[in-house]
């Protein structure tokens, strides 16, 4: 098992350095290269969603991030440091509930929608977003 | 890749370019863009993303927000769009069904010319 691990300042600006690091590091890890898309939008939602919700209510705080490559897949957990307890169910799409900054939940409902394994532990004391892809181990095929 | 931006008119639509990335970092600028054509009496948009390399809802955000605005003047908001990474996103979020998505400019000219 290899772990890397990267914490960040919470700054719009690092969400792509993350999205580059968890994108080359699935590529090294074996995640097909159809899948590799979805691992650079998946990650950048969750570290958005991160950003956001540290810069509204601790900004002082790193947001944490984990890649793993363990027993064929490629893991990403995602923690924040930010109160959180609410996860919206997926409502009918009404344009006027809709704003310029989408409510954090909608990021979850596209990770949702993206990666092969999600789940979302959310609690007073910040929020953590884990997720998996497929991936070859040393040269067998991805589980 | 950062984001780049321009826009110009054709009749009465406003086409505005973008090419780059539509992120948490990148979206505030394409919102000041869309906030500010709106404010010059452009309420016909059409965006054209054939050359954004990615997409998160931070964009998808901004482009709901813009089509909020435009409607506010009996106006529209349409997308250019061919790439699967991206629609796939529009598909997850059944923003396919809000958005008018043309396969090209040439394309979205006409049919908006047939609504005028």
């Amino acid at each position: 098992m290899a772990t890397v691990e990267l914490t960040f300042s919470a700054l719009p600006a690092h969400v792509r350095t993350a999205r580059l690091v968890a994108t080359a590091i699935a590529r090294r890890t074996g995640v097909e290269e159809s899948l590799l898309d979805e691992v650079r939008l998946a990650v950048g939602e969750a570290c958005s969603r991160a950003v956001e919700a540290h810069r509204a209510h601790c900004p002082g705080e790193p947001i944490r991030i984990e890649l793993k490559d363990d027993s064929g897949r490629f893991e990403v957990t995602v923690s924040d440091q930010a109160p959180s307890d609410e996860i919206k169910q997926e409502q009918p799409l009404d344009l006027g509930m809709l704003s310029d900054s989408f409510m954090s939940g909608f990021g979850i409902a596209v990770i949702a929608g993206l990666a092969d394994d999600v789940e979302v532990f959310p609690s007073p004391k910040g929020m953590r977003i884990r997720m998996s892809w497929p991936a070859a181990t040393n040269g067998h095929p991805p589980i | 890749m950062d984001l780049k931006l321009d826009h110009h008119n054709e009749d009465r639509l406003t086409i505005v370019e973008v090419e780059g990335e539509i992120d948490v970092y990148t979206a505030p600028r394409l919102r000041e863009l869309l906030i500010d054509l709106v404010n010059k009496g452009n309420f016909h948009l059409l965006v054209n993303m054939e050359k954004v390399d990615f997409l998160d809802s931070t964009g998808l955000g901004v482009l709901v927000g813009g089509l909020k605005r435009v409607r506010a003047h009996d106006g529209s908001l349409e997308l250019v769009c061919t790439q699967e990474r991206i629609l796939k996103i529009f598909r997850i979020t059944g923003l396919t069904k809000v958005f008018g998505i043309y396969a090209s400019v040439d394309e979205a000219k006409e049919a908006h010319g047939k609504d005028k």
